[in-house]
């Protein structure tokens, strides 16, 4: 109950502003497929298959990461500006309702996201497999950065530090997690470095999916220990926030 | 006032400090049910830190705090249940409309579709927003905001209320609204625990008050016992450097000493202002 009246009072949100969001969901990757898709990309053929059927699973690991991990400064905001988190911090709730609420509410605007693409691909005439492996691929992604934007924005102290951590984190992950080019391209101390990254084994995962190839198990293990881990880490940091 | 069913509140050697600061020094404080309680004192001294507290925000650095008989730190879902809590900043959720803030309140509270309706539904014409019970919350003026925030403290029927500061940054009309509405409810059964600056405010409301400086409780008493120690009646002389008050236990000394002076004198009721001066040297403002 606790955790579904968190996730209620984001959809309110979500819903109240639904045209703007999804307009903006669509704005980056609209650009990024213009750019590198039509402009650079037409006729380069990248692992067995042309430019933009390799691009577009990246852009879903990508944009369904960085709207998922909006939440991050949402709730930030919430803390610090609004403090209308003090409304979920003296109400008997316990921390796990409150990361499940907002978790959730995360993957929804992640999974939302993802389906932006799925047009804007379809649009440029981009034919993707949609199965149950891509959602569930795109599922993990959100909750595994959902989780983490509950821990940033519980350690965080400022709207400034909360752009500051997506400017060292969030932004160069999207450039080097196998979104836009394929790692085995990066020499090998880079290309190890990526690996630590959770972002790379979620792109990785979700383009098996969309090009109907098998998943890499390995990939797929490294996502579920990264989510378990940063889920218990946010439980523990929003019980620290508060009591 | 029922001491049979124990303390509502109890602090026990209760100490918060921030680094070097020691916001709240050793409190020992015991709230007993059905009474108004107020904290007075000037900004810092530790009266927000303790309602923070109180309200499981922030935790003590050492001592204990109960709040209807669950320790605060060991059981905090607990203890928040009988809790609702109007900080001094405004913090509804300006996005949503009063009814939309209401009901998210009463659902982190665990309360029923049909029960919340219910509720919901009283506690606007309770605080008279009936009429806006579906506009955004951001399009509310202080003062509604403030009842609204009442309202929604108020609906899951807590035994304590705790307020911050419940009328700073109003006009005085609205703070008399807020006043009366505070009364009743007090009689109409909830343990009220305040904090304020306002020396009126104290005065006017609460059957205990505290005064804390520097984190300390330095005195606890019912305001007349507080006034009738601190001497009924004041004589302030003016004098260059500044006003100087002598304080009297009745009316006769005070005019004899009044008639003997050879100075500008105002001989006028003491009241909670006069008190923290005389225990400090300082004014509440300062």
């Amino acid at each position: 109950m606790g955790a579904y009246a968190v996730f209620w009072r984001e959809m309110i949100i979500l819903k109240r502003r639904l045209f703007r969001i999804l307009a903006s969901y669509a704005v980056s990757p609209l650009l990024f497929l213009i750019a590198f898709g039509w402009g650079m990309g037409r006729n380069l053929q990248v692992e067995g298959v042309d430019y933009l059927t390799f691009m577009i699973p990246g852009l879903i690991a990508l944009s369904s990461m960085s709207q998922t991990f909006s939440i991050a400064m949402d709730i930030n905001i919430s803390r610090f500006y609004w403090m209308t988190f003090e409304e979920f911090q003296t109400a008997p709730i316990s921390s796990v309702s409150v990361v499940l609420g907002e978790v959730f509410s995360g993957m929804v605007r992640g999974t939302l996201a993802s389906f932006v693409i799925l047009f804007l691909a379809f649009c440029f005439g981009v034919k993707l497999g949609v199965n149950g492996m891509l959602l569930f691929s795109v599922l993990l992604n959100t909750f595994m950065f959902g989780s983490a934007a509950v821990i940033t924005s519980m350690v965080v102290k400022s709207h400034a530090d909360q752009a500051s951590f997506n400017g060292f984190f969030i932004v160069p992950m999207s450039f080097l997690c196998g979104t836009f080019f394929p790692l085995s391209r990066l020499p090998d101390w880079a290309y190890f470095m990526a690996q630590v990254l959770p972002l790379t084994h979620a792109s990785s995962c979700i383009r098996a999916a969309a090009l109907g190839i098998n998943i890499p198990l390995i990939s797929l293990m490294i996502m579920i220990i990264y989510s378990a881990l940063f889920f218990l880490v946010a439980i523990a940091c929003v019980k620290r926030a508060s009591i | 006032m029922c001491p049979a069913h124990g303390p509502v509140i109890l602090t026990e050697r209760m100490t918060k400090l921030y680094g070097d600061i020691t916001a709240v020094d050793n409190l020992n404080l015991e709230v007993v049910e059905g009474e108004v309680f107020g904290f007075l004192g000037p900004n810092g001294a530790g009266k927000t830190t303790t309602c923070r507290i109180l309200t499981t925000l922030t935790k003590p650095s050492s001592g204990r705090a109960f709040v209807s008989g669950f320790d605060v730190v060991t059981e905090p879902v607990k203890a928040k249940r009988g809790i609702g809590v109007v900080t001094q900043y405004q913090n509804l959720d300006g996005e949503l409309t009063a009814y939309e803030n209401l009901k998210l309140h009463g659902m982190l509270y665990g309360m029923e579709g049909k029960e919340r309706k219910g509720r919901i539904a009283k506690l606007l014409q309770y605080v008279e927003l009936e009429d806006r019970s579906s506009s955004r919350v951001s399009t509310f003026s202080g003062g509604m905001k403030r009842r609204l925030m009442i309202a929604r403290a108020l609906l899951h029927q807590p035994k304590v209320l705790f307020l911050d500061e419940p009328t700073v940054g109003l006009d005085a009309q609205t703070r008399r609204n807020i006043w009366a509405l505070i009364r009743k409810i007090n009689q109409e059964g909830a343990t009220v625990f305040l904090t304020t600056h306002y020396i009126e405010e104290a005065e006017m409301l609460c059957d205990r008050v505290g005064i804390i400086d520097q984190g300390i409780l330095i005195a606890l008493d019912d305001p007349e016992q507080l006034l009738k120690v601190a001497g009924n009646i004041v004589v302030e002389t003016l004098s260059d450097d500044g006003p100087r008050a002598k304080f009297f236990q009745n009316r006769d000394e005070a005019s004899e000493f009044a008639a003997s002076s050879n100075e500008d004198v105002i001989v006028r009721k003491s009241n909670l202002e006069d008190v923290f001066i005389q225990l400090t040297g300082r004014r509440v403002a300062d």
